[in-house]
């Protein structure tokens, strides 16, 4: 089938705000959305720029919005997005981070939140030789959060991080959660000092638009509202 | 601009995360710089584990883990280095456990530990449960760690700075790179006393791969335009069950939890090949089954493929120790593993040859007793030579933190030891070579675009230089480079700005791929024997006599190629026949 693609499209050293450009690409319904971008930028369109790696949804590079909603491109498969034959597929960058080049944005202040959270395993107790022990039951508390490729796909859905670009945003409160909540940790009350706050946690309005962005389908909400709890609890 | 740090580190991955790790622990100015975000890098792509003898689940003993590595790399690995990797195995994981990975757990809370192909206890008597991992997401939930940790340890991170060259000073030393930096489109200069390459694996080279589109093995370009050697590069693993056309792949870890490869007959004809060990044979010995089973007319309804059949092993199963791939079947396949086979071939996945190292990473010229000065390697650009002629699935990460630390350690006491010399000075113009390479590109007009060139190289290394090669099939990989040079050389791009020009890096790219894919074609045409991954239809037996050696590659880069030879290194295992 032939499919039109529009691509949002922005040159910082040529244009002085985005446009809309539209390609005429061929395609099968197995094809993902990341090898429609391929093929314009290898056959049609070689200016055209994204990131992308893995190709296979673990490398975080290609999260995007894709008919207006934050997808990973290469996870997305045509037949998800379009009925058939002559329909157009719609990509945009992530919203709500300044953007560098047509779907490349800047994540640099995505990464400062998450350097905010201290993402990294405290615990000054001298380690045992061997491993330190955890159940299974304890480790799943915390593996669907372990899941997170930090893409973005997430706080770039979220209307609280739109209307304050200071908000930690999910991404980096999964982080949190994800530290804060393994049973090895001993460092919840320095990082709780960092998301039990008004740019923290409070600013989750449990909105979902986060749970229905995450390509590893990872349930934040929930996490987040666990991380509340705690942190509740850890002020009694 | 110029910056200028004791080390620079070329790559994030986990080999150059953890060289980071510990260089900076060790008191060096480490600056990382990568084309990813260190977090894109393709190690946590890696799936299925991690191997160490824990003895976790049953017996086991770093010994076995050695034995079972000499073997799987057909003899052609150094025993030396494979005992360091084997015996300091379970301190490592402990280590990694200790910085936070999340690692799957058994019952008693510790590490899980699953069985992989080619692991087996007692020297072979069956297979064993060594690779430790986190579900089906081990290299993801290693590679996150170490950057968390880097995060907490302040290491200096450069991203999306692609090297193009090293800095060499007229003595053979390297004090530096040359970097290309995305965003801007500046060229700058690294000024260093050390530099680490850790660029990680090549597998875009050939059309099918697990690989990710940035593993295009610039690192190995680089260090042969500078002059330097790379070792025993025709030695290339395919990965048996990459998914049917698009080679995305599916864990070895699938067949560790029972899954089982089955002919169009629904014949598991692995029991053929490999009585005892059968589905978890090694992969080059289980790639090369599946193509001989095709051939005899047993693909799937004539194709090219065969199935993984996981419908025995159970939702369970799948959804704990398997979601990722169980995802990815029905994602790309439309298959769904707990109910119906996967369509799978062998891919591309892993490059056994690469820098020639010594145990503490540093760059070998090629003999042992030579180094070069200021430069190190780790990772799967490097070769130690811990895997040979095949690597065992979960030795490559282990590889990584291995031999990267033991990078991070010898580059902090070298710094040390240098502390008080200056940065040896940098050439006249570091930047030009680079700087003349890219305006070249930039300023061409006419040409062919890099897909052209880029198809046509993946397409000759897919026909003639994967699983099965011979002498007809060989000399015209090796005749095509030329061709493929000019091309690469004369390549144009569209995108002529300065801001995020991802193409111009592709035209790079492609121009680096030539030089190192010749190194391939050119080693396996001259190794007259078959070992391990590396399997010659015309001569189709291990040669120990005349081959019991590693192959030193050295190009000028303009098709003129020589190869020299270096002892492989035996310590306790004498070369046996490799049965399974
Ligand atoms: C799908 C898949 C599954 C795997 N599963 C396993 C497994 O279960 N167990 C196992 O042991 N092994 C596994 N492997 C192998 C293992 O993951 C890799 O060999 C290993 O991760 C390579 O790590 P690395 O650090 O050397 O390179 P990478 O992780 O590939 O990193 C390379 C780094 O170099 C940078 N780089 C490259 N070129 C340049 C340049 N020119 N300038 C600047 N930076 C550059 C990149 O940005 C990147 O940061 C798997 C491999 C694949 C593909
Ligand atoms: S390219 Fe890696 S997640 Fe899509």
């Amino acid at each position: 089938m032939k499919l039109t693609v529009k691509i949002k499209r922005y040159n910082p050293e040529k244009d002085t705000a985005p446009h809309w450009q539209s390609y005429e690409v061929p395609a099968e319904p197995l094809d993902s959305a990341l090898a429609l971008l391929l093929h314009i930028k290898w056959h049609i369109d070689g200016t055209l720029t994204f990131r992308k790696s893995c190709a296979h949804g673990i490398c975080g590079s290609d999260a995007m919005q894709i008919n207006g909603e934050n997808k990973l491109a290469c996870s997305i498969l045509v037949q998800d997005i379009v009925k058939g034959d002559g329909d157009t597929i719609t990509f945009a960058p992530l919203p709500g981070s300044p953007v560098i080049k047509d779907l490349v944005i800047d994540q640099t202040r995505f990464f400062e939140k998450y350097r905010a959270v201290m993402p990294w395993l405290i615990n000054n107790t001298p380690p045992p030789e061997k491993e330190r022990i955890q159940s299974p039951e304890d480790f799943d508390l915390i593996e669907d959060a372990t899941k997170c490729i930090m893409c973005g796909a997430c706080t770039h859905s979220c209307p609280s991080t739109w209307a304050d670009p200071d908000y930690l945003g999910p991404a980096a409160m999964l982080k949190a959660y994800r530290y804060t909540l393994d049973t090895r940790d001993e460092g919840s009350d320095e990082r709780l000092g960092v998301v039990d706050s008004k740019e923290g946690l409070w600013k989750c309005y449990t909105i979902f638009n986060c749970v229905q962005a995450c390509p590893k389908e990872i349930d934040i909400t929930r996490w987040l509202s666990a991380l509340k709890r705690k942190s509740v609890t850890a002020r009694l | 601009m110029i910056f200028s740090h004791d080390v620079v580190i070329v790559g994030a991955g986990g080999a150059g995360l953890m060289a980071a790790l510990y260089a900076k622990e060790g008191g060096a100015d480490v600056a990382v710089v990568s084309k990813l975000h260190p977090l894109r890098s393709h190690t946590g792509a890696a799936q299925g584990g991690i191997g160490a003898a824990l003895g976790n689940e049953e017996e086991d003993n770093w010994l076995w883990h050695t034995f079972d590595t000499v073997k799987g790399s057909d003899y052609l690995g150094d025993q030396d280095a494979i005992e360091i990797m084997c015996k300091d195995a379970p301190r490592t994981i402990i280590e990694l456990e200790h910085y936070g990975v999340p690692f799957s757990r058994n019952k008693q809370g510790k590490i899980s530990q699953r069985r992989f192909g080619g692991h087996t206890r007692n020297f072979g008597e069956a297979a064993v449960r060594r690779a430790c991992h986190a579900a089906d997401r081990t290299g993801h939930a290693i590679m996150h760690t170490l950057y968390d940790q880097c995060t907490r340890q302040g290491v200096r991170f450069y991203d999306e700075y692609q090297v193009l060259d090293l800095i060499m000073t007229p003595d053979g030393a390297c004090n530096g790179a040359v970097a290309y930096e995305i965003l801007t489109g500046e060229v700058h200069t690294f000024h260093s006393k050390i530099v680490c390459m850790a660029t990680g694996g090549y597998g875009r080279a050939f059309k099918t791969t697990s690989n990710a589109h940035a593993g295009t093995g610039d690192g190995l370009a680089m260090v042969l335009r500078n002059g330097l050697p790379l070792e025993d590069m025709e030695f290339v693993q395919f990965h048996p069950t990459g998914l049917y056309r698009l080679g995305i792949l599916i864990t070895e870890g699938a067949r560790g939890e029972g899954g089982i490869l089955r002919n169009n007959d629904g014949e598991r004809f692995m029991e053929r090949y490999a009585p005892t060990v059968k589905d978890l044979a090694p992969r080059d010995l289980v790639s090369q089954c599946m193509y001989k089973e095709i051939r005899a007319g047993r693909g799937i309804n004539g194709k090219e493929h065969l199935y993984l059949d996981m419908t025995h092993v159970g939702e369970e199963v799948l959804l704990k120790k398997l979601p990722e791939i169980t995802i990815f079947s029905r994602t790309y396949m439309g298959v769904d593993p707990i109910t119906e086979p996967i369509p799978v071939a062998p891919t591309c996945h892993y490059a056994m040859g690469g820098i020639p190292t010594n145990f503490n990473s540093q760059v070998e010229t090629g003999n042992r007793e030579a180094i070069v000065p200021g430069l190190y390697a780790a990772g799967e650009c490097a070769c130690v030579s811990v895997h040979g002629a095949n690597r065992l699935g979960t030795n490559s990460l282990l590889d990584l933190v291995v031999f990267g630390r033991r990078a991070g350690m010898a580059m902090a006491q070298e710094i040390e030891e240098r502390r008080r010399e200056r940065k040896l000075p940098l050439p006249d113009a570091p930047e030009k070579r680079t700087r003349d390479m890219l305006e070249a590109i930039l300023s061409r007009t006419e040409g062919e675009p890099v897909v052209n060139v880029r198809t046509d190289l993946q397409q000759s290394m897919m026909d003639n230089v994967s699983v099965f090669r011979n002498d007809e099939t060989l000399s015209t990989a090796v005749a095509d480079m030329e061709g493929l040079r000019q091309r690469a050389r004369n390549v144009v791009v569209r995108d002529k700005g300065k801001a995020f020009n991802t193409e111009l890096m592709d035209a790079v790219e492609i121009d680096f791929m030539v030089d190192y894919a010749e190194a391939i074609a050119a080693g396996a045409h001259h190794r007259t024997e078959s070992r391990g991954a590396h399997s010659r239809e015309d001569y189709d037996k291990r040669n120990d006599d005349e081959w019991l050696k590693h192959t030193i590659y050295q190009s000028d880069c303009e098709g003129n190629f020589e190869f020299s030879y270096k002892d492989v290194v035996i310590t306790r295992f004498q070369p046996k026949e490799r049965k399974y």
